[in-house]
């Protein structure tokens, strides 16, 4: 069964993954997802880091209908989540018990398969978790 | 700069809700007959027409405006999101006060794809991975009021609540049941905070504002004081342009607080100067933070402005008394038309049972994905 992302250029592969952000070689500032252009100051310059293994949830809710196009488990948590890089990433969220999630909690980031597509790939995504938790 | 003043001469309005028996072409027509009417304009009267849209298609303003009898006029169709009328207003308002036009038609009109609507807004990954419900950002921006404006779950609910009991004596709105705390509270959690009666739906309708050098030949004359549509900075992860990621450092002011604040710039007038507003109410939360962002008070004062009933009929600063979306439901390109028209009738002290007492200033406020915010100040 072979695994895909769901976009490329989005992550880094588990077990260690780290997001892919964008920051200007002209004003410094960090995007995500990278773009071939800063939205800050339009410079055309942009390297490549890794960013968010862990951080800290800012605000946070529940999807309990899935929207049009996804076709991952609801309910999910979505959310706002805070990186040490000074990013704060629009993320979806999971958690064991999502009525755990509560702003500042520490959570960390995970790399998994969110569902199966038609040629039966393992679909991978991104989200965040409680970093309390054993994950592996 | 010496510009002219701006007279709204003519409104028209067709009821907002569900038809399933009419195209959109004729929700246009009907509004725009209105307004034509009531502000004596024929229709070679009229030296431009603009017309917010945004699920309609091509040429929309022009396929109504040809049902009419076309006066070679130009037609100008605008797509701003949730401020397109906003926008076509603020087009037509230069219009006049630059001397170009004596009288220009200003309409808006929707038939909102019914069910989940798919945005071509975010790329196709975003919504496979889950990051596209509009609901689940208006959830999170209902949060941070919960956390840090003091406002509370059941102030969610007053919102909802004061907006249904408006509702019920504008007959143009789609929902006019009253409802409890209680049953706002207990209706279907959409995503929490927000519960499904906390929400506005979709939906259909039009709205029409003809402007004029002069004023128009029904009531007192209300003057366009400042009609101002803004887009965001960069930096907001919250922003109503709804990235993928933003800064955490900062928190640049946001496309409602810019329009408001050149809005009461170009007017001379202060949040203190009005008397009644209809504003952005997408969710009862989007409510508090219009409250917020245009300076009816101070940040994060927003539950204190509920709890004390300043934006009841009967408070100091009555908010959306027409029933706002939450009641009349949102046809994206009429929606800021519709609180025009609404305003123009509370300052010719035509609105009926919905009367604010003596209403001389008011303002209109919409903002959307996009993102765009418009801020339009009327007074009599
Ligand atoms: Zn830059």
């Amino acid at each position: 069964m072979a695994q895909v992302a769901i976009q490329p250029g989005l992550f880094t592969a588990p077990p260690q993954p780290r997001l892919l952000a964008g920051q200007c070689d002209g004003c410094r500032e960090r995007h995500f997802p990278t773009a071939d252009f800063c939205p800050y100051c339009s410079h055309d310059a942009i390297s490549i880091c890794e960013v968010g293994a862990t951080g800290t949830l800012y605000l946070h809710t529940v999807v309990n209908s899935a929207p049009p196009g996804y076709d991952g488990p609801v309910p999910y948590g979505f959310g706002l989540v805070d990186l040490p890089e000074g990013l704060r990433v629009v993320t979806r969220l999971v958690a064991p018990d999502l009525a755990e999630l509560r702003s500042g909690l520490p959570v960390r980031l995970v790399v998994e398969p969110l569902y199966r597509d038609d040629d039966g790939n393992d679909v991978l995504s991104w989200a965040y978790g409680p970093a309390t938790k054993a994950r592996r | 700069m010496s510009a002219r003043a701006v007279y709204v001469r003519g409104v028209g309005l067709h009821p907002f809700g569900r038809f399933d028996d009419k195209d959109v072409t004729r929700l246009g027509q009907h509004a725009v007959r209105a307004g034509l009417r009531e502000a004596e304009v024929g229709r070679g009267g009229f030296q431009a027409a603009f017309c917010g849209t945004v699920y309609t298609g091509v040429a929309a303003g022009h396929k109504v405006l040809t049902s009419l009898g076309l006066s070679g006029a130009p037609i100008v169709n605008v797509e701003a999101g949730c401020a397109s009328g906003g926008a076509a207003l603020s087009l037509g308002v230069s219009q006049v006060a630059s001397g170009e036009c004596d009288t220009v038609l200003v309409f808006g009109m929707e038939k909102m794809p019914r069910g989940i609507i798919r945005s071509s807004f975010f790329p196709p990954w975003c919504e496979k991975a889950g990051l596209t419900p509009a609901p689940a950002y208006f959830a999170l921006r209902a949060r941070r009021l919960l956390q840090e404006s003091g406002v509370t779950r059941e102030h969610l609910a007053r919102v909802s609540v004061k907006n249904h009991g408006n509702g019920v004596d504008n007959p143009f709105a789609m929902y006019r049941k009253p409802l409890t705390i209680d049953q706002v509270l207990a209706s279907k959690m959409v995503c929490d905070p927000l519960t499904l009666f906390m929400l506005c739906s979709p939906n259909e309708g039009a709205a029409c504002v003809v402007l004029g050098a002069t004023p128009g030949p029904v009531g007192p004359p209300v003057r366009v004081l400042a009609s101002v549509v803004r887009s965001h900075l960069p930096g907001s992860a919250l922003g109503e342009h709804t990235p993928m990621a933003g800064r955490i450092a900062d928190d640049p002011p946001s496309p409602t607080e810019l329009a408001a604040r050149e809005a009461f710039h170009k007017a001379a007038v202060g949040p203190a100067d009005l008397d009644v507003v209809e504003v952005q109410d997408t969710d009862s939360g989007r409510e508090i933070l219009s409250i917020e962002e245009l300076g009816l008070c101070d940040r994060a004062d927003g539950g204190a402005f509920v709890a004390d009933g300043i934006g009841e009929r009967d408070g100091r600063l009555p908010v959306n008394p027409s029933g706002g979306l939450l009641s009349k439901g949102e046809p994206l390109g009429a929606s800021a038309l519709g609180q025009i028209v609404e305003l123009t009738w509370q300052l010719r002290s035509a609105a009926d049972r919905r009367q604010v007492e003596g209403a001389r200033t008011a303002l209109g406020h919409t903002v959307g994905r996009g993102a765009n915010a418009s801020v339009t100040i009327l007074q009599r």
